[in-house]
């Protein structure tokens, strides 16, 4: 199935999705890669509202307020993050690689949307830069909010009722061995 | 050798390395399209080489992890090894950062200060190789960190398996390093030694040996699939390289390489240099 989302995104979204579905997404998005998680984590006060958020675990590479490449970058470095993420609101986590050991904190409230991983100058053609809070955090690390335009398709890879295409891939290397 | 050709040969190698594949890395991606029966593992390569098209035709990073500046130098045994050689490379890492332009990613280990041009204490990283000539031969391989994070190096018990070992390790590892991946696989030497076999595969791809083929076809079997979400394309590449090792010893080291396998080389000579 295939949806066209903006922000923000309800409840009602999150629980159309199921695992293996496809989406495109419009309006905000915020870049958040380890040092941002790290900061959320202490419960420090961000700059931003993530109720209904799209978080993007990405560093990109922007130049003179143009985004020119902007793949995801590994999710498994800031999985242990995600009930934090998904107690400050967010509802769609997008990334590559998957966060299955922390999927858990995903049930009932949001979903984790795979980018093909490397492909930044694909995304780049979607996203425009807003505004860049923490920039003292450089920018990789820096927290960039973005706006998405017709931005996809990604892969619906973990929904909110525990379906997680990660984990599917592990259980058939199980069965052909 | 004049420095200034060594410094716009470092850009320009960096620069094309960035922005388009070497075409043997294209073709193994298309062949892997062909091959591939799994339609999410399908659409992610399908975006791949659409993101490869796009790259190349707005000469912009393929990745926005432009990676760590490694290069490996080939230097002809009748040079006469000038003074400025790291510096003048460094100088191009710094003008390539600046020009292509590339993510600063260089950071202290301990601090994680940002040098801010992706130079600094042991970056650039020239590998370098004495060869036949009076030459110098520059490659460009950036390393990005997700399939860099999923390398890893083990001593083994010499009565373990070494592959069956990287079969597995890579299986559960490929995911998160971008795959489709390249295997560069180093076997026996010492500690650092194999590390260096396995980095060295990764330059000397693509392998073609009965052994490569054979890791090959079992990394693919377990199904990780192209970004872990299953399918049959979890690696387009494997190489071994082995040296003797102690014979208490069995040291495996695999480095991983992600889909986009970026490289790019120039000779430089004593009067000018060229793109390879």
């Amino acid at each position: 199935m295939e949806h066209r989302l903006r922000t923000p995104v309800s409840q009602d979204d999150v629980a159309a999705l199921r695992a293996g579905d496809l989406v495109w997404i419009s309006g905000t998005v915020y870049t958040a890669r380890d040092r941002v998680h790290a900061l959320l984590a202490t419960g420090e006060k961000l700059p931003v509202d993530l109720a209904g958020a799209v978080i993007y675990h990405c560093g990109p590479l922007i130049r003179d307020g143009t985004v020119l490449s902007a793949g995801p970058t590994t999710s498994g470095r800031v999985g242990r993050y995600t009930r934090d993420v998904v107690d400050r609101g967010v509802r769609l986590i997008v990334g590559k690689g998957g966060i299955s050991e922390d999927a858990e904190a995903l049930r009932g409230r949001a979903a984790y949307l795979a980018y093909p991983g490397g492909c930044g100058a694909l995304a780049a053609r979607q996203l425009l830069v807003k505004e860049l809070h923490l920039p003292d955090l450089g920018m990789a690390e820096g927290l960039w909010e973005l706006e998405a335009e017709g931005w996809g398709p990604m892969i619906v890879a973990i929904d909110s009722f525990g379906g997680d295409l990660y984990k599917e891939a592990k259980r058939s290397e199980m069965r052909s061995e | 050798m004049r420095r200034e050709d060594l410094v716009c040969a470092t850009v320009e190698v960096l620069a094309e390395a960035e922005t388009v594949l070497p075409s043997w890395v294209e073709e193994a991606i298309r062949e892997a399209v062909e091959r591939e029966r799994n339609p999410i593992a399908q659409s992610q390569l399908s975006a791949i080489l659409e993101n490869i098209r796009i790259a190349a035709e707005g000469g912009v990073p393929l990745c926005q992890d432009t990676g760590l500046p490694v290069f490996c130098l080939e230097i002809g045994r009748d040079l006469s090894i000038p003074p400025f050689l790291e510096e003048a490379i460094a100088e191009g890492v710094r003008r390539a950062t600046e020009e292509i332009p590339l993510r600063p990613n260089a950071v202290d280990p301990l601090t994680r200060k940002n040098s801010g041009d992706n130079t600094g204490p042991g970056m650039p990283d020239i590998i370098i190789d004495l060869v036949p000539g009076d030459c110098l031969r520059i490659t460009a391989f950036p390393k990005g960190a997700g399939s860099e994070n999923g390398s890893f190096l083990a001593m083994l018990n010499p009565a373990d398996d070494p592959l069956d070992f990287v079969a597995e390790e890579v299986a559960k590892r490929a995911g998160r390093a971008c795959a489709p991946v390249f295997v560069g696989v180093g076997i026996g030497g010492t500690f650092d030694l194999a590390a260096r076999l396995a980095k060295r595969a990764l330059l000397h791809m693509p392998g073609s040996s009965d052994l490569d083929m054979a890791l090959l076809s079992e990394i693919n079997r377990i199904g990780t699939g192209p970004m872990g979400l299953g399918g049959d394309t979890t690696a387009l590449a494997v190489r071994i390289e082995t040296a003797l090792c102690h014979t208490a010893s069995l040291p495996v080291a695999v480095n991983l390489q992600c889909w986009a396998n970026r490289s790019s080389s120039a000779t430089v000579r004593g009067d000018g240099w060229s793109i390879d």
